[in-house]
């Protein structure tokens, strides 16, 4: 029995399995398909030169690495080879949604495409389509 | 505080044990205190504690949003060693090494430090050189270490397969005999004790949510036992230390990532000493209890869920059947996880902030337990003299900016 008060206790949910991941190419797979990629959307300062040390270090080094919603990168190592991006928590490890990093969402299960390009508000699960 | 001793015992035992005290008080949290440490691990039960004895700054308060110990210090493998590769790491770990041999006199507490040894297995000419290496470097800084050989590995640990028909043979390992493990609860027991003996007041139940910055200074903290002043906290939270950091506006160059291990269900002494391998990765020891204690790397992503993912597990029995084929049968008992601050050059940070009077001790990630002592003191002293002890100033926040970092990915054999 678990003898520790209510709110110390970890939740049973997800123990012992591992992520699953929508790949926007090859739809759900085992994490163990996918590397890790960290922190998305740190862009390399167009000119390293013009930076502090200390600017140069934040960029290098420092994360943000949340307690809850984080968006990182993904590669399909073992699938299709693409970076992409995904939204986990990091608490729950729920996956909110995957999305392509050029904004553009393939045509699920074919590998292949551009289907459609995808503006800044509807950047979201619903056009990523779930693969197959 | 009543002094613990064989004479106590044999007392308390004619007395139906009726009359041990708590070990530690349970204060209501005080209006405002010299010193602040925020997290309740062992690192930071041992800073309120050096503070205490060694600085005279017995005003302190430790807070912990849990129970003390319940963080990475309680779900740790426990391996104690100090065979680090370079000599800013070697120094600092050794520090705690000499702290862990006097700790149990020193703190009236038995920590059952059993300094069994620890082998860390090569499989490769490569693995060999760097052993060698590194027991040169050892050495160099004073720090015990030697070179074994497939047959003295053999003798001394006869279930492990050191077969040259092995899927990865094992032609070697590097051994610190004054290494080994000790009791990970009794660690944090053992501090809360000896620091409330000394006046420090150990809150649990206490999550800190907010860091007070007034004019760059550090004021205090908001808990969630209300608002408590100082103008000297020390934040040694392992995993969530960006999450504090980020209530000052600091960036930390750290991920803090799942790490798990496992024991399995106690079976008769078989194993009495600690084997490691970077290569195969995995390191075994057995517990007091029979159990085998097992663990590995971490898991690839971020997560604060004190939990992985299975194939982490999988690829740990593994390496360990690889080892030890004998153990193949054994059953596994429990799982757990934890949270590990893992910093680029896999080195701790123990130092001053942009903020004055905040400090941060983190960073230490999956290595962590073996420098309890050590941290504490070297954080003990930099809190209380605003600048830190030789030993830990290589491990200042600036070294990300200046390019000086200490690589011990890798240098160090596994990193625990
Ligand atoms: C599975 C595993 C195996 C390991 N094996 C080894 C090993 O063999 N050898 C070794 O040397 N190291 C090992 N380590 C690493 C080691 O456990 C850690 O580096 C070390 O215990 C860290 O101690 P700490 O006191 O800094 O952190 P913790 O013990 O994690 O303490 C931090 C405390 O801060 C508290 N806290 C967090 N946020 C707040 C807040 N907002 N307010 C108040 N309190 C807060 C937490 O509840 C926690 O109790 C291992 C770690 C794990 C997880
Ligand atoms: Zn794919």
């Amino acid at each position: 029995m678990n003898t520790a008060p209510r709110r110390w206790r970890t939740s049973a949910h997800g123990f012992n399995a591992m992520l699953l991941i929508e790949c926007p190419w090859c739809g759900p797979r085992a994490e163990t398909e996918f590397s890790y990629g960290g922190e998305a959307g740190i862009v390399r300062p167009p000119d390293p030169d013009a930076l502090s040390d200390a600017e140069w270090a934040d960029y290098l080094f420092n994360r943000a690495n949340p307690r809850g919603a984080h968006r990182e990168l993904w590669n399909h190592t073992h699938g299709c080879r693409r970076w992409f991006a995904v939204e986990r928590d990091t608490v729950t490890n729920q996956i909110q949604r995957s999305y392509t990093l050029d904004g553009t969402a393939p045509e699920p299960g074919t590998g292949s495409g551009t289907a459609s390009k995808l503006t800044a508000e509807s950047d979201t699960t619903s056009r990523i389509g779930s693969g197959g | 505080m009543k002094r613990y001793s064989a004479l106590g015992l044999v007392r308390n035992a004619l007395g139906y044990n009726r009359d041990w005290r708590e070990a530690w008080r349970s204060p209501e949290p005080g209006k405002s205190y010299d010193a602040i440490i925020v997290g309740g691990g062992g690192h930071g039960l041992a800073t309120a504690y050096y503070l205490a004895r060694d600085h005279g700054i017995r005003n302190v308060a430790v807070l912990e949003k849990g129970w003390i110990g319940g963080g990475n210090t309680g779900r740790n493998t426990t391996i104690v060693r100090s065979n680090y590769l370079w000599t800013e790491s070697s120094l600092l770990y050794e520090k705690s090494m000499k702290l862990w041999e006097g700790l149990s006199q020193d703190l009236n507490y038995n920590v059952m430090f059993s300094q069994r040894g620890v082998y860390n297995l090569g499989h490769s000419l490569q693995d060999m050189r760097d052993i060698e290496r590194r027991v040169n470097a050892n050495r160099l800084n004073g720090i015990d270490a030697e070179v074994v050989s497939a047959a003295e590995l053999g003798k001394a640990i006869p279930h492990l397969n050191t077969s040259p028909d092995a899927r990865y043979p094992i032609l070697g390992a590097s051994l610190q005999r004054r290494a080994g493990v000790a009791r990970h609860d009794a660690v944090a027991w053992g501090f809360a004790r000896a620091a409330d003996s000394l006046g420090v007041d150990v809150i649990e139940q206490c999550e800190v949510t907010g860091i007070d910055v007034r004019g760059g200074k550090a004021v205090g903290v908001q808990t969630t036992r209300g608002p408590i002043a100082s103008d000297r906290i020390g934040v040694v939270v392992a995993g969530h230390a960006s999450v504090l950091a980020k209530m000052a506006d600091l960036r930390l160059p750290i991920e803090s990532h799942p790490l798990q291990a496992f024991v399995s269900e106690p079976i008769k002494p078989v194993l009495d000493t600690v084997v490691m391998s970077g290569a195969v990765h995995g390191y075994i020891s057995q517990s007091d209890k029979g159990e085998l204690v097992i663990g590995a790397g971490i898991d690839a992503y971020t997560g604060y869920g004190q939990r992985g993912s299975f194939h982490i597990i999988e690829h740990t029995m593994q390496a360990i059947i690889e080892l030890f084929p004998v153990f193949s049968r054994v059953r596994m008992l429990r799982l757990w996880g934890g949270i590990v601050d893992v910093c680029p050059d896999a080195c701790p940070i123990v130092s001053k902030t942009p903020v004055e009077g905040l400090y941060f001790n983190c960073g230490w990630g999956t290595g962590g337990f073996k420098s309890t002592p050590g941290s504490g003191w070297v954080f003990a002293r930099t809190m209380a003299h605003d600048e830190p002890h030789e030993l830990n100033a290589p491990f200042s926040l600036e070294r990300f900016a200046t390019g000086a970092l200490i690589d011990e990915h890798g240098a160090a054999a596994v990193a625990h």
